[in-house]
């Protein structure tokens, strides 16, 4: 048992770190106040950690004689985890910010799932409930780390996309089956007298070796499109097991802090689910444009390649511009020359707005995030559903490494495995420009109509370099052009 | 003065339900524009699994008990500080065209950031 005062430090400190979190989640929620939130969530997350060395005042009989050891070793694995995970989160590039946050929360999974183990290997016993969050936490905790990992594994290219094979459902059910029983066996056992069919330790490790394969399994079907829901769903399930084990541990700063992410991140997956006009239960347990129909080959009209320097003095004496940025951009690091694209154009009268697809990029809102690094001030970019209308009447829609959000058989084409997605409807644009590296198909391997309509022009090239010409093209109109 | 916390059965249930509920309403109201960072930082609040590793730790009495309150504050610790890293990276990039000086220099800012979250790395 603590004393009075480390007690009462502890608690109030979670209580303070409760209240940050919640807060500074709050001002997170809008683009004004957002950068101060996240610092007020890690004021909280320091206070928490710091009063966490307290605990040395009242830890039990048993851990007494290791006290040196364990602190020190608390204090390693402090500097190390936080070290190199700061360490990495300050170098990423931006482009790989999915698979890291795939990554970060497969660490909390992780350590939700090692708190569980502890409990359950290290337990006196405990009632049947605190048996049963336990093992609920440990589970979903493992899961989440598993299949976090391969989803950074994928995101980050070192698996090949979707793996599927015959009975991948029925294999998926049986591992999930097996999980459950042996849970169900280690809270029942006990009170029921069965025979035990092995030892409890050993019950307890294949019950997390289990664990650990549904996770993998559950998300090695699952490709491209879909992944940025899978990382949410695992953010959210990560804060389950996070609120789950603050219970068995009775940390109640623990249990909000894990409840209000299990939450949020429930209501951020259907959010992004809606988006991509797919239900959280599809992109799980349907495989995304498994099926390829043989109607895309009858696409009628022709690609039209155009140089570059041309489509850029074409937007320079249009009216309006509406820019549809996609991931191909980010990945040619074309941000930052688009945006000098953009200035140009503005200087020259141009209206130029950006028009953002809830799902551009590999997480929603990564496109934002991209556009804000190269400095392009968030009130140029518009979503989806506040600017859709505005393309009827825009002289020129610029397509830059985006396929499938301008893929108008997402409207017409029943047989298309995106039908029913909502898509920037750049086609009805008086003309468009798209800019792409080839003739290749876009993430999701879906032939795109736009490209053959008669009021698009192609033009290939990385994304940086044809903004680079662009630019020159339009500078070397002089600057008595510059005045009409 | 009475200082330990019990929280059981049905109390137990009634915060998780309100905890949830503040969840559901604090994101709600969220545009598209900052999903990624909202995510990012959500990512970062489950980090707190950090302190219940440490208490896991500090009372392990054995061998397993000390490997899996170990990988616990690992685990833990690299949520929370890798959470925080890219969540504050992404979040100081978002400016108006309202503040111009602001705008011109989005990388240098984040580098003047930095002391404020090296103290924070301390944790």
């Amino acid at each position: 048992m603590l004393p009075v005062l480390p007690s009462l430090a502890i608690g109030l400190a979670d209580l303070a770190a409760a209240f940050l979190f919640l807060y500074g989640l709050k001002r997170m929620s809008s683009p004004v106040t957002a950068p101060s939130g996240i610092s007020v969530a890690g004021l909280g997350m320091l206070v928490a950690v710091l009063a966490s060395f307290l605990y040395v005042f009242g830890v039990n009989p048993a851990a007494h004689a290791h006290l040196p050891l364990n602190l020190s070793l608390a204090a390693i694995a402090l500097t190390v985890g936080g070290g190199g995970a700061w360490w990495s989160g300050r170098r990423v590039a931006m482009t790989a910010m999915p698979q890291m946050v795939a990554l970060y929360n497969g660490l909390g999974g992780g350590a939700a799932g090692a708190i569980g183990a502890v409990e359950l290997y290290g337990r006196e016993t405990k009632g049947g409930t605190q048996l049963l969050v336990t093992l609920l936490g440990a589970l979903i905790g493992a899961v989440s780390l598993s299949g976090s990992l391969i989803a950074w594994a994928k995101l980050q290219g070192v698996l090949p996309k979707p793996l599927r094979f015959k009975g991948q459902h029925i294999l998926n059910a049986a591992v999930v089956l097996v999980t459950l029983a042996g849970g169900a066996y280690l809270v029942l056992g006990p009170h029921a007298h069965f025979a035990p069919l092995l030892a409890e330790p050993a019950l307890i490790t294949w019950f997390f070796g289990a664990a650990l394969i549904c996770g993998i399994l559950l998300t090695l079907p699952i490709g491209g499109a879909d992944m940025p829901v899978v990382i949410s769903i695992y953010n959210a399930c990560t804060g389950l097991a996070v609120g789950l084990e603050g219970f068995v541990l009775q940390n109640p700063a623990l249990m909000i802090a894990g409840m209000v992410v299990g939450a949020a991140g429930l209501l951020l997956t259907m959010l992004m689910a809606k988006a991509m006009n797919r239900s959280v239960g599809h992109v799980l347990f349907t495989n995304f444009g498994a099926t390829p129909k043989g109607k895309h080959g009858a696409i009628k009209g022709t690609l039209r390649p155009t140089a570059a320097g041309d489509a850029g003095i074409f937007m320079r004496y249009a009216a309006s511009v509406i820019i549809v940025p996609g991931y191909g951009l980010a990945v040619a690091q074309g941000q930052g020359k688009l945006y000098d694209f953009v200035k140009l154009l503005q200087a020259a009268g141009v209206g130029v707005k950006f028009a953002v697809h809830p799902v551009a990029g590999r997480m929603p809102g990564q496109m934002d995030v991209l556009l804000a690094e190269a400095g392009v001030p968030y009130d140029l970019i518009f979503q989806l559903e506040d600017i859709n209308d505005e393309f009827k009447t825009t002289d020129v829609a610029l397509v830059i490494g985006a396929n499938d959000v301008v893929n108008p058989s997402a409207r017409t084409d029943k047989s298309s495995p995106i039908f029913g997605m909502p898509i920037l409807n750049a086609d009805q644009a008086k003309h468009v420009y798209v800019v792409k590296r080839g003739e290749g198909k876009g993430y999701a391997g879906i032939v795109n109509p736009l490209f053959y309509a008669p009021n698009c022009n192609m033009v290939y090239g990385d994304a940086q370099a044809v903004m680079v010409e662009m630019i020159e093209a339009v500078r070397g109109l002089g600057t008595a052009a510059a005045a009409a | 003065m009475e200082t330990s916390i019990i929280v059981t059965g049905f109390v137990a249930l009634y915060l998780f339900m309100l905890a949830a509920f503040a969840g559901w309403v604090i994101i709600g109201g969220v545009p598209a524009i900052l999903h990624t960072p909202l995510m990012s930082g959500s990512n970062f609040v489950h980090g707190i699994v950090v302190v219940g590793g440490m208490f896991a730790l500090l009372n392990a009495g054995n061998g397993i008990e000390r490997t899996f309150g170990f990988v616990a504050v690992l685990l833990g610790a690299g949520n929370a500080a890798g959470g925080f890293a890219v969540t504050h990276r992404m979040l100081a990039m978002f400016q108006t065209s309202a503040h111009p000086p602001k705008r011109a220099g989005a990388k240098s800012k984040a580098h003047r950031a930095q002391p404020a979250k090296a103290a924070a790395k301390s944790g």
